[in-house]
């Protein structure tokens, strides 16, 4: 509760500092504010669920995921810092936007109300529907929100009618009270209708098979660090609420529905990599990609009693690569109209360390080992093997090599030049780029050199 | 002393390198190589007494995995390869050859801790991070320093890298399977699993995939020749020389001692297929114009045919296979040497466009049999121990076996007499072409007091395999 509290307070400070005229401080500040948010999730007594009507738990999980999205949240800010440079006076409404987003995601990984899951779902979305749309100027930005306005509004439907249906059934809002209901022999058939409603507006924000047609516009057209708030904050996000709300409730689902997520796991992998491989925009590529690796986070959801360790570490490895990834795509495209792979050639030669850092980013996401994404994949099969899903691990593997080509296209393509060649790509001279991909990098290789630390945590 | 120095000195070694700026990368670079080699050589006493080294730490505690280092007479004589091999490797290189040459050297140094890490690791999982982290040099080492056009290199490239790393991908899958049964990687646990028949089928195969392709069996082979050709002298060398090897070495540690209940039919598919692959691979040798190519389809079938001895899983057919993963590697980097230095002399691999060297180069052309006849196996030099062994031990097990594979000794010495010939003897040629030089000397000595010193006393290696082996 005290994390909420904290980071809404920084929000609206933001949007103050804007009114007093303070731009400088505003991205100092926020990121001190949401340095003070991680302090203030561990001082909380814990386990104490008495908070406003018990509508927000407090346990070890949910600490450790509100610690992920803060931390995904600074990086995002700083960047921020450089990227709205061009337009300054709207700098506090893009920060504190972004703070919101990371407040819907803490909401929602820490509710226990129902209302509380809805209302931070809300808060995300609709603070990304503006985000995609912000560059007004720009008729891609307009589609981008519009389409996620639309369709999202759509998905937030679905799940607002699932937790009608899961009231009607359960007469409660309350998470622990409908487990209690459960176990009760004659619940009503809606019961499982509602929860599956849920999943499918969760599937839409994670852009899973096949709720994902939207993400590869919407990526696109939306500004590019608000692509990276989506492919990495919201979609962990999403993730993690759509494993929380299966931990407790998936027992009453019916064997059909365990098929079902089987085949969309399926389709979601195959579907992401196959078609990332013809990518020409690296957003769009990386839009494809994150819809595979959505298919490898729901891996968990099969085998939910023991694998919220395996999404944690999934979860981080796969969001800081992203960070570090699009903090080097922020640096490359700065002043172009367009994100494409052809921009980064000759990157290699003209700025070694931002294509070295790119490279470990890559090969992170192609699960590479000594790099945390090798880790994250290899504890998902490891679970899914001792479940008995063999078929599905091997399938999981031939996706892992098909992605490896389209990640090492873009690899190659920045050693890539001919005769100075390289000398013409305009590079931001921007400090905090750099910076960021470097932090992030290295959580990335720390996780990975020392994944006993992470894994001991839940 | 312990044995994780070794690979702090290769690992340390490549940053060192790194920092150390364009002039200085290729002296560091050496240095480091030649630390190794004695550090290598300080084992050598205990070793020779029939000891071995064990070595742990723990890594990642929840799953049980452990930087599990173990040196018995097998690893050793790989780390010999590599330790040995590597100051000779990276002094053939020209000093301003390369652009950023400070990045090669480091990637150079930190594919040999990779690889000396794969022959050090026996904890499953951390062999498997070694084993794949010594791709990931050689690719950008073929990509960025390669010859040909770019877009062939950057094709050829990603094929190998893609075909490797999927092979090695179901040998993860494999090793989980059996880290179920135990819940542990360590080659001790899984050495004592207790796998029903049609596992054990499965986990041989999903092993002999993975090394069917990198040493490369028939028909897993198509990657090999196109990188060879593609990659820089100090690529080639490094693959054929000491990478390759570690697929050999793998059958040896991990996959022979681990799937003790494999049905004896799928073990002669296996062998059946190297014994294919040797004759391919001596028939399209025959008709390679290419001297890298052809090099390249020679090493194949001479690897091909350590391969099928191996799988025999009998105690001469391990000794062969490691004694002539050895001899193998002194022999291919020479003739790799050899090349390079016809190369830069006439800007050619194309046999055709040489003839006569012989005439202006004497002691090169005097090198250059001594590897050719080497490689075809002749009595007196190293390969002939190795080779001979290997057969005996496939006649052991069917005499068809020994008869078809000994054809590659006939086709052979047919093909790379014939290369020798075309581009030492014949007419003589108007191009000035200098003889070798006193770096070149020294280093073509070496691997000939190799080859030639082991093949009259191979005593030593026979000891060190023997006192040590599990098999024994």
């Amino acid at each position: 509760m005290n994390t909420l509290i904290v980071l809404s307070g920084v929000a609206v400070l933001i949007l103050i500092l804007e009114l007093i005229n303070f731009r400088k401080g505003i991205v100092p500040l926020s990121i001190l504010g949401l340095a003070t948010g991680i302090w203030a999730t561990f001082v909380e007594e814990p386990f104490v669920s008495t908070d406003i009507y018990q509508m927000v738990t407090d346990n070890q999980p949910s600490r450790w995921f509100s610690t992920l999205f803060i931390l995904l949240t600074i990086g995002i800010v700083a960047l921020g810092q450089d990227f709205y440079k061009s337009r300054s006076a709207k700098l506090s409404d893009f920060i504190s936007l972004k703070i919101f987003v990371l407040i819907g995601a803490v909401c929602m990984i820490t509710f226990e109300h129902m209302v509380m899951f809805f209302i931070g779902l809300e808060i995300l979305s609709i603070a990304l529907y503006v985000l995609a749309a912000s560059v007004p100027e720009k008729i891609k930005s307009n589609e981008a929100g519009m389409k996620y306005f639309l369709l999202g509004s759509f998905a937030s439907g679905f799940v607002l009618f699932g937790i009608a249906l899961m009231y009607g059934a359960t007469s409660s809002f309350y998470l622990n009270e409908i487990i209690l209901n459960l176990s009760n022999p004659d619940i009503p058939k809606w019961l499982p209708i509602g929860f599956a409603m849920i999943v499918i507006g969760m599937l839409f924000k994670i852009a899973a098979f096949p709720f994902h047609f939207w993400a590869p516009d919407v990526y696109q057209g939306s500004p590019a660090l608000t692509t990276a708030t989506m492919s990495t904050l919201a979609k962990v996000a999403a993730m993690a609420t759509l494993f929380k709300l299966s931990l407790s409730l998936q027992s009453v689902m019916p064997e059909i529905y365990f098929n079902i997520l089987y085949i969309l796991i399926i389709c979601t992998l195959f579907v992401g990599n196959i078609v990332a491989l013809k990518q020409k925009n690296i957003k769009r590529l990386l839009a494809y990609s994150g819809i595979s690796h959505a298919g490898f986070m729901m891996f968990t959801l099969l085998t939910v009693e023991s694998s919220i360790q395996d999404l944690l570490y999934y979860a981080t490895a796969y969001a800081t690569a992203g960070i570090a990834a699009f903090a080097v795509i922020l640096y490359v495209t700065e002043n172009k109209k367009e994100e494409l792979i052809l921009h980064f050639r000759g990157l290699g030669k003209r700025s070694p360390l931002m294509a070295f850092i790119l490279t470990l980013a890559l090969l992170s996401m192609a699960g590479i080992p000594i790099l945390s994404g090798f880790f994250a994949k290899f504890f998902l099969f490891k679970t899914a093997l001792s479940n008995g899903f063999l078929t599905l691990v091997i399938l999981g593997v031939i996706n892992s090599i098909i992605s490896i080509y389209y990640y090492f296209r873009v690899i190659i393509t920045m050693y890539t030049f001919k005769n100075d060649e390289h000398q013409s790509i305009e590079l931001s001279n921007s400090k905090i780029y750099p910076i960021i991909a470097i932090c992030f990098i290295i959580i990335n290789i720390g996780i990975g050199l020392f994944p006993s630390y992470l894994l001991e945590l839940i | 002393m312990n044995i994780s120095f070794l690979l702090l000195i290769y690992l340390v070694g490549a940053f060192v390198t790194y920092f150390s700026g364009k002039k200085l990368a290729k002296t560091v670079a050496l240095i480091t190589s030649i630390i190794g080699l004695i550090c290598w050589g300080s084992y050598l006493p205990e070793m020779i007494n029939g000891k071995t080294i064990t070595e742990s730490y723990p890594w990642i505690e929840v799953m049980n995995i452990n930087l599990h280092f173990y040196l018995d007479g097998l690893s050793y004589s790989m780390l010999a390869l590599c330790s040995i091999l590597l100051p000779i490797i990276i002094s053939t290189t020209k000093n301003a050859q390369f652009e950023k040459a400070n990045t090669l050297y480091a990637l150079v140094l930190f594919m040999a801790f990779a690889m000396c890490g794969t022959f050090l690791s026996i904890d499953g999982f951390v062999y498997y991070i070694f084993w794949e982290l010594a791709l990931i040099p050689i690719f950008f080492i073929g990509l960025i320093w390669g010859n040909d056009e770019f877009k062939v290199r950057k094709k050829t490239m990603i094929t190998f890298f893609i075909y490797t790393f999927a092979g090695s991908l179901l040998m993860l899958v494999a090793f989980v399977y059996l880290y179920m049964q135990n819940g542990s990687f360590d080659w001790n646990t899984l050495k004592q699993t207790s796998l029903s028949v049609k596992e054990a089928n499965w986990i041989y195969l999903a092993f002999f995939l993975a090394y069917a392709i990198k040493i490369p069996v028939f028909p897993f082979h198509t990657w090999q020749a196109n990188t060879y050709e593609k990659s820089p002298a100090i690529g080639t060398m490094l693959l054929s020389g000491i990478m390759l090897k570690m697929g050999l070495y793998s059958i040896l540690r991990w996959q022979l001692p681990l799937t003790q209940g494999v049905e004896s039919h799928i073990v002669k598919t296996v062998i059946v297929l190297c014994i294919i692959g040797i004759i391919y691979a001596s028939l399209i040798a025959l008709k390679q114009n290419h001297i890298k190519r052809l090099l390249a389809y020679s090493s194949m079938a001479h690897v091909g045919l350590i391969a099928a001895g191996a799988y025999t899983n009998s105690i001469d057919g391990t000794q062969g296979a490691i004694i002539q993963m050895l001899a193998h590697g002194f022999v291919v980097v020479g003739l790799f040497y050899i090349a390079e230095i016809i190369y830069s002399r006439y800007q050619t691999y194309h046999l055709n466009e040489m003839s006569g060297i012989r005439s202006q180069a004497v002691k090169l052309s005097s090198f250059f049999l001594i590897f050719v006849f080497s490689s075809i196996g002749l009595p007196g030099t190293f390969s002939f121990v190795g080779e001979f062994t290997l057969l005996y031990s496939l006649s052991t097990v069917n005499l068809w076996y020994a008869i078809f594979a000994g054809t590659t000794i006939i086709i052979g010495a047919y093909y790379m007499l014939k290369m020798f010939q075309i581009s030492m003897l014949g007419a003589e040629n108007s191009r000035a072409f200098a003889d070798v030089s006193t770096k070149e000397f020294v280093i073509l000595s070496v691997l000939v007091i190799c080859i030639i010193g082991l093949g009259i006393y191979p005593e030593p290696i026979y000891k060190l395999i023997s006192l040590t082996h599990p098999i024994f």
